[in-house]
């Protein structure tokens, strides 16, 4: 690809990138979130057009309108949001787009054939699927190796993985890296992209670093992991969070026996226990779609729960609406901010006091105060840092950070007993993510009891003062962020260990 | 990692929470028991104790079965109410819905008891009337499952009945031929339909609202023309002919379904082969899987390669194929002229029957024909004058549609992009 240069409005997405992936080999992208990576291989693989530059395989230059394109020319692509159809079976889903009739210009489908086809794919690249299941029904491991099968059962020359660890334990994780490389043996070329530093140098063969949509250097593994985050961030950083020992104080949260179901009628929150203590702040690790989402959701009244209780200093939260549970004294940062978190198109001081708007001084039952709520504004801003032009600048033109940190300031500028903090940091540059790392520290110093979810083990790690792993709607094991990674990752996997049973 | 245990999680103690008591199989139990204590008590009590006669012939001779009428109403309706009990005691998942039919069935009875006693039902005539009346049910629903499944929201079914009424009427007078009458009717759906198509594949205006703008269209312009047109001059405008009976020498002496299924028009057999045509088409052509997959997940569809707004079209345009055959129905088979809004609101009973359906093609077909039922029952009722109103009779499509929605007969799923415009990032 030379000199692909692609723009949303005013925002430059790729900035006259140029990359080249030799044959057989694994090629890293690495960059932070929305440095660009998917919008330059979306191109690649025709979902978009690139307003500049142009694209080559094999020496040859080609124009890519749709996928159908980048498939007839050998390009697979497994995305990060898996792009299966949920109630169609895995043979369907892979068949989908390349199906084998028989039958002439009825297009009967050969259900046995593409069945067949799918185990062969399945076998020989060691990648075990069932084509009988129903995607809606495996996890997201097995949904993965759907894809990749997909991809290859179209004869693919180059595999583009999309963030394909997101979503992974660290066992799978490890499992994907080495189908990786034996792919790569078969003489096929993969683009990797990511973020996580610790895989791009367990796997890649060459790896570019983009920042800001553009390329600032072409590596090889051997770089220190120092140099690359410094590259992929454009500084120096410290991803460790600096604290001091906490202080624990009295119990203020305690869920018991707790059991949620999802929109389907799962169980997806499984009798959970846990306590969180004044002072003090409970990390919950766990790969996404365990149950964190839901548990949170049930304490802050969003979800109805099966059974058990939640109690906030001797206070029942169950089936109270989420108003009283915040006026309770709760803090909620939502895992989606663009869902739950701000309204888009409202200002930045409108969405400062969404929680606020009906009491004073900002206003009453019938009317808003627009002097404090625009003062009070101005004092937020300053205090979080908030980059806007202005308070009146609507939420949806500030970068992923600074909209984190209107949530962070609306939800921290009243007097809190907890805080709940949901991915805090999910697609928020690092500058930002310091900031609010220090917030939260902060907010336990002065005594609040604070819960972070996340499904980034560094996070929970760096923030927790101890650790709750969730594992399919459990809390399998509290422990310290002491503990060895590995044993963190294998109880995340949902395996137990001896050591992890006895510190609980 | 030297303390690993065997143990995964999934091999930890199953948690304990009490399963609802009130399951969809206790609920749909305690309905029957329900509607089966009416039956024997309210139908029983008002019932004449005089014989009540289903007979197979038009005449009141001959009768297949012959009861007494407050019997029989108490009697179907304790069955009634002997289903929803086995429903309530819990019953094998297999049985769930044999029982469920056994009830309704028996509820059905019980009130035909109530208001056939002393008078006689004829059952032929009942069954080929009630699929008279569910055919363009059957063919609207169809339309309907084309155009959904593949991911457009199909609520101007009604103005594409109207359209294809009109060009029937219209074309097949001045052409004087039936088939000139049957062409231009799926003419006039289809215009229907590419109006709609191309607003909400193409402009990604508001399914819903441009399926009502359609209907208004629809019935202005069919309105207009006919007061202008064809109320002046009937005769040249607005006399198409008929469609033949066609009667299959052989299968059609079979007693009852013989002459239901075998000696009528060339619309009710194109019908019931597109039920078929459309089931299997679905489930086991390339075509079906990629509009169910266009219907379900179109990112996904598209990033294969398949080109999602393209068959949303030919989906589209293909369910007004159906649904303009649909409209030939009240022109050359109902009534033989055309009038103003003359459907009434069909298409809207059609939709109905489609989410009842649950958006498959035998899931319609059965809709259609209940609905169908219901409504030659409400004819039937009126022509002996009951005492119950035969409005009430013509509510319980949308009764159905209710419960339906609701959730009270299953889980009911619609595609997943239904209705949803696909916008490429």
């Amino acid at each position: 690809m030379r000199g692909i240069t692609k723009r949303f409005g005013d925002l430059v997405a790729n900035d006259h990138i140029d990359i080249t992936v030799e044959p057989g080999e694994v090629h890293a992208l690495l960059g932070e979130n929305g440095a660009g990576k998917s919008t330059l291989m979306n191109q690649l693989y025709g979902l978009l057009q690139p307003d500049e530059g142009e694209i080559l395989v094999d020496g040859e230059k080609k124009v890519f309108r749709s996928p159908r394109d980048a498939i007839a020319a050998g390009i697979g692509m497994v995305h990060q949001h898996f792009m299966l159809v949920p109630v169609f079976t895995v043979a369907e889903n892979i068949a989908l787009g390349a199906e084998e009739v028989r039958g002439g210009p009825l297009g009967w489908l050969d259900r046995r054939r593409s069945r067949r086809d799918v185990l062969e794919t399945s076998k020989r690249y060691g990648l075990p699927v069932d084509p009988d299941a129903l995607v809606e029904n495996l996890p997201v491991g097995a949904q993965q190796r759907v894809e990749i099968v997909k991809a290859l059962t179209r004869d693919v020359d180059l595999l583009i993985l999309d963030e394909p660890t997101a979503v992974l334990t660290p066992q799978e994780t490890d499992e994907l890296l080495a189908v990786m490389r034996s792919l790569a043996e078969t003489g096929k070329s993969i683009v990797f992209i990511t973020h996580k530093l610790r895989e791009v140098k367990a796997i890649a063969d060459r790896i570019t670093v983009i920042r800001r949509g553009r390329t600032v250097g072409t590596t090889s593994p051997d770089t220190s992991t120092d140099e690359l985050a410094a590259l992929m961030v454009g500084r120096d950083v410290s991803l460790e969070v600096t604290k001091t020992p906490a202080d624990p104080g009295r119990e203020v949260l305690e869920v018991s026996g707790l059991i949620v179901e999802d929109d389907r009628g799962v169980r997806v929150v499984d009798g959970v226990d846990l306590a969180v203590r004044s002072g003090e702040v409970l990390g919950i690790a766990g790969v996404q779609g365990n149950g964190q989402t839901e548990l949170v959701e049930a304490i802050m009244g969003l979800r109805e729960s099966r059974a058990g209780s939640v109690v906030l200093e001797g206070q029942n939260l169950a089936g109270r609406t989420t108003k009283q549970v915040l006026r309770a004294g709760v803090g909620y940062v939502p895992e989606d901010r663009s869902l739950d978190g701000v309204v888009k198109d409202f200002t930045v001081a409108e969405n400062l006091v969404l929680d606020l708007y009906d009491r004073a001084p900002f206003g009453n039952r019938f009317s808003l105060n627009p002097k404090a709520i625009d003062e009070s504004a101005r004092e937020r801003v300053d205090q979080f840092d908030i980059r806007t032009s202005s308070p009146h600048s609507t939420v949806g033109t500030l970068s992923g950070g600074n909209q984190q940190k209107v949530v962070v300031a609306r939800e921290m500028s009243r007097p809190l007993k907890l805080l709940i903090a949901s991915q805090p940091t999910r697609g928020v540059d690092v500058g930002s993510i310091e900031f609010i790392h220090n917030q939260i520290i902060h907010e336990r110093d002065v005594g609040t009891a604070v819960l972070v979810v996340s499904s980034e083990l560094d996070e929970v790690v760096g923030l927790a003062d101890r650790i709750a792993v969730m594992y399919r709607g459990r809390i399998l094991a509290v422990v310290s962020p002491d503990m060895p990674r590995e044993e963190i990752g294998l109880l995340m996997a949902g395996v137990v260990t001896q050591e992890a049973e006895d510190t609980e | 990692m030297s303390g690993v245990s065997t143990a995964t999680a999934e091999e930890l103690a199953e948690a304990t929470a009490p399963d609802r008591f009130w399951n969809r199989q206790r609920r749909l139990g305690a309905a029957l028991v329900i509607i089966g204590l009416i039956a024997a008590v309210i139908f029983g009590a008002l019932a004449e104790s005089a014989t009540a006669r289903f007979t197979i012939s038009e005449d009141a001779e001959g009768a297949a079965l012959s009861i007494n009428g407050q019997l029989g109403a108490i009697l179907f309706g304790v069955v009634t109410i002997a289903a929803g009990g086995a429903l309530l005691a819990g019953v094998a998942k297999r049985w769930q819905t044999v029982l469920l039919s056994l009830g309704i069935v028996t509820f059905v009875f019980s009130f035909l008891c109530w208001q056939v006693a002393g008078k006689f039902l004829p059952l032929v005539d009942t069954a080929s009337g009630s699929l008279e009346l569910a055919l363009p049910l059957i063919l609207g629903a169809l339309a309907g499952v084309l155009c959904e499944r593949s991911g457009v929201v199909n609520v101007a079914i009604e103005g594409q009945f109207l359209m294809g009424a009109f060009g029937a009427a219209l074309v097949g007078t001045l052409a004087t031929s039936v088939w000139a009458g049957l062409i231009s009717a799926v003419v006039g759906g289809v215009i229907i339909a590419s109006l709609l198509a191309v607003l909400a594949i193409r402009f990604l205006v508001d399914q819903v609202v441009v399926g009502i703008v359609l209907n208004l269209l629809a019935l202005g312009i069919t309105g207009f023309l006919y007061e202008r047109l064809m109320q002046p001059d009937a005769l040249k405008y607005n006399s198409p002919p008929r469609l033949p009976e066609w009667r299959i020498p052989g299968l059609a002496d079979i007693p009852v379904v013989g002459p239901v299924l075998f000696e009528t028009n060339l619309l009710v057999w194109l019908a019931l082969a597109l039920v078929l045509v459309i089931h299997f088409g679905l489930t086991r052509t390339r075509w079906g899987l990629r509009t169910r997959a266009v219907g379900e997940h179109p990112t996904a569809a598209d990033t294969v390669g398949i080109r999602v707004r393209g068959l949303r079209y030919t989906n589209v345009l293909l369910g007004g194929v159906v649904a303009g055959a649909g409209g030939a129905y009240f022109t050359l088979v109902s009534t033989g002229a055309f009038n103003k809004n003359m459907t009434a609101g069909a298409g809207f009973i059609a939709l109905a029957a489609l989410i009842f359906g649950r958006w498959t093609p035998f899931g319609a077909l059965g809709a259609a024909l209940f609905f169908g039922f219901a409504q030659k029952l409400a004819n039937y009722l009126s022509a002996v004058g009951s005492p119950v109103p035969n409005q009430f009779l013509n509510m319980l499509p949308y009764l159905a549609t209710i419960i339906a929605v609701a959730g009270l007969v299953g889980r009911v799923r619609a595609p997943a992009a239904d209705g949803v415009p696909y916008v490429k990032s």
